[in-house]
């Protein structure tokens, strides 16, 4: 016998015109987009070789040649930061999906299993909210040195209680709705529960997460970059760049600005985006705004 | 209420005792020989062994995590490798510095926040209310060490109030000592305060809409006596919880901007350990942050059964 009909959703194209007419969401996507098409785009061309060093034109203000001018190791700052937006998404990426497919892997087991198996994993995540994603990721710098894959593992290891957390809380929710009743008395398994019902019922929910956690992954990697643990070089980063521009403050102030806004319009984009898509995915949530 | 702090105080306890037993793995077993790490590759083996035994590595792991527990009890948390100077006496020494950050910073947000939270609130709609929540979507894109470094660009390159960076110390007076914080402790605070800001205004919004506040009204309240008066009070929970959660995220801040500016406290003891691979500063530092973290929101657990009652039978 086949479960009760999950309550439902509008379609792709209704979806798609509620989208358009949402300012937020549309200034989070085309922003967002700016970002992954910089990124996308410094793989094929940027202006100059982002790491090429040629000191004879070091500290160049913007220019035909150079746009956004050069660095203290004269390298073009637009390439840079062109550059930089590849490590950004990819800090991003990968911690997010470390901590969705763990964290919402341990918060649906818990869900579905509650009893002591629910109290061992939410007791776990307790005492791992202990250590903010920076403190966390400085643990392990601290034992496995700096660099880019060691900031993504610390920082995707931080997000696994967070989402684990957040899969729980709306997992118990969705469990206790009438077509999950109706399921389990059909004779349906958890497992099967869990995959056909519950999952994709809290999609929303880790989607909109997923997209705010994206933006503070970012955020966390850049203060890591600018404390010197994350990225190192040669490899660009906004973060490094900013700790570069802090010790030419006086000669070059502009080569702390752009890192910055790089920075801020990722995670502005991202932010929006989130809002947005939780208006549009939960229209309960956008009334009450 | 006695049960629901019992209970509160053992979940304390218990998750203390789980973050020193992740920090003792993490930076104690997970790299396998820590004398070896703290001396580098190419130390001597006398002397990698020498450090060993002086840091008591051939005992049994068990044994050391029990004598860090009770050093870390009685205040005995052995010495620095880098500095040779006891690690009690070097995390006493920074925390007179970011103790007072971290509060500065805190009561700067909280200001911020509230006032700013209950102004788009009361201005729901209109062009108060969509200025300073645009305005906040800004301030949380913004990365603390980045505001921080325009503020220096702003304040001390170019207007000249401020210096750039450094702490005279305390000995110097408080004036000075205050003034070296102002900087570090706006940075913090404004990209904290507009997180806050949303949320008290998001909740002041909800609490507008409940009948008492409309009865407060009808009995000849003006808005605002009934705003500060009634509203913020019942809007205060989730605030509050946010400010417990945002203190954790400000704690590791202040590594950030202890950087930026320079300024020798905690956050700046951790970096440069681990750079100096000094181990034993880095543990006992970590601990202390993750155990602020973790009392913080003790207290703000408390802090819920004192504003609303409500909350405390049903979650004892």
């Amino acid at each position: 016998m086949s479960a009760p009909a999950i309550p439902a959703r509008p379609g792709t194209a209704a979806f798609a015109r509620r989208a358009l007419r949402h300012p937020s969401f549309m200034a989070g996507a085309l922003l967002s987009a700016l970002v992954v098409a910089a990124a996308l785009l410094s793989l094929v061309w940027t202006p100059w070789p982002p790491g090429d060093i040629d000191v004879m034109r070091k500290l160049q203000p913007p220019s035909a040649a150079h746009w956004l001018g050069t660095d203290a190791f004269g390298r073009d700052v637009a390439s840079l930061l062109l550059a930089g937006a590849r490590n950004s998404l990819l800090v991003g990426t990968v911690a997010v999906a470390v901590g969705l497919v763990f964290g919402a892997a341990l918060g649906l087991l818990a869900s579905a299993r509650r009893g002591w198996v629910e109290e061992a994993i939410m007791r776990l995540t307790d005492f791992t909210f202990a250590f903010p994603a920076l403190l966390s990721a400085i643990m392990m710098t601290a034992v496995f040195g700096p660099g880019l894959v060691v900031s993504i593992v610390a920082i995707g290891l931080f997000y696994v209680p967070v989402f684990a957390r957040i899969t729980r809380g709306s997992a118990n929710a969705v469990w206790s709705r009438e077509f999950v009743l109706a399921a389990r008395a059909a004779g349906r398994g958890r497992l099967s529960i869990t995959l056909e019902h519950v999952l994709p019922n809290i999609a929303s929910v880790l989607i909109v997460q997923g997209t705010v956690h994206f933006a503070l992954a970012i955020l966390a990697e850049a203060a890591l970059s600018y404390l010197g643990l994350g990225t190192q070089p040669p490899q660009p980063s906004w973060g490094r760049m900013l700790n570069d521009a802090q010790a030419l403050l006086f000669q070059a102030p502009r080569l702390a600005v752009f890192p910055g806004i790089a920075i801020a319009v990722a995670v502005l984009g991202l932010n929006l985006l989130g809002d947005g898509l939780r208006d549009l995915l939960d229209p309960r949530l956008a009334r009450r705004r | 209420m006695k049960l629901f702090l019992l209970k509160r105080l053992a979940t304390l306890v218990a998750t203390l005792f789980g973050a020193s037993v992740v920090v003792f793995l993490v930076l104690e077993i997970l790299p396998g020989d820590a004398a070896q790490m703290m001396m580098g590759p190419d130390a001597a083996p006398e002397a990698v062994a020498a450090l060993r035994a002086k840091l008591g590595l051939d005992r049994a792991p068990l044994e050391r995590y029990a004598a860090w527990l009770v050093g870390m009890l009685t205040g005995e948390l052995g010495t620095s490798h880098a500095y040779g100077t006891p690690v009690a006496g070097l995390i006493v020494e920074r925390l007179a510095l970011t103790v007072p950050l971290a509060l500065m910073a805190m009561s700067m947000t909280v200001v911020l926040a509230l006032s700013a939270g209950v102004y788009a609130a009361s201005r729901h709609h209109r062009l108060g209310d969509v200025g300073v929540m645009g305005l906040t979507q800004v301030g949380i894109a913004i990365p603390n060490f980045w505001f921080a470094i325009l503020l220096i660009l702003l304040f001390a390159v170019n207007l000249r109030w401020f210096a750039a960076g450094g702490f005279p110390g305390w000995a110097e007076g408080a004036g000075p000592a205050l003034k070296a914080l102002v900087l570090p402790a706006v940075s913090l605070a404004v990209v904290q305060s507009a997180i806050l800001a949303r949320i008290t205004r998001s909740a002041v919004l909800d609490v507008l809409r409940e009948d008492f506040v409309r009865t407060a009204r009808a009995k000849g309240l003006s808005r605002r006596a009934a705003l500060w008066g009634h509203v913020l009070r019942n809007a205060l929970v989730p605030v509050i919880t946010v400010m417990g959660l945002q203190f954790a995220t400000l704690l590791a801040g202040t590594i950030v901007v202890e950087s930026v500016f320079y300024l020798p406290g905690l956050g700046r003891l951790i970096f440069q350990s681990i750079s100096n691979r000094d181990l034993i500063v880095v543990r006992n530092c970590v601990m202390l942050l993750a155990a602020m973290v973790v009392v913080v929101n003790f207290v703000v657990d408390v802090l819920y059964a004192v504003i609303d009652p409500r909350l405390a039978p049903s979650d004892a």
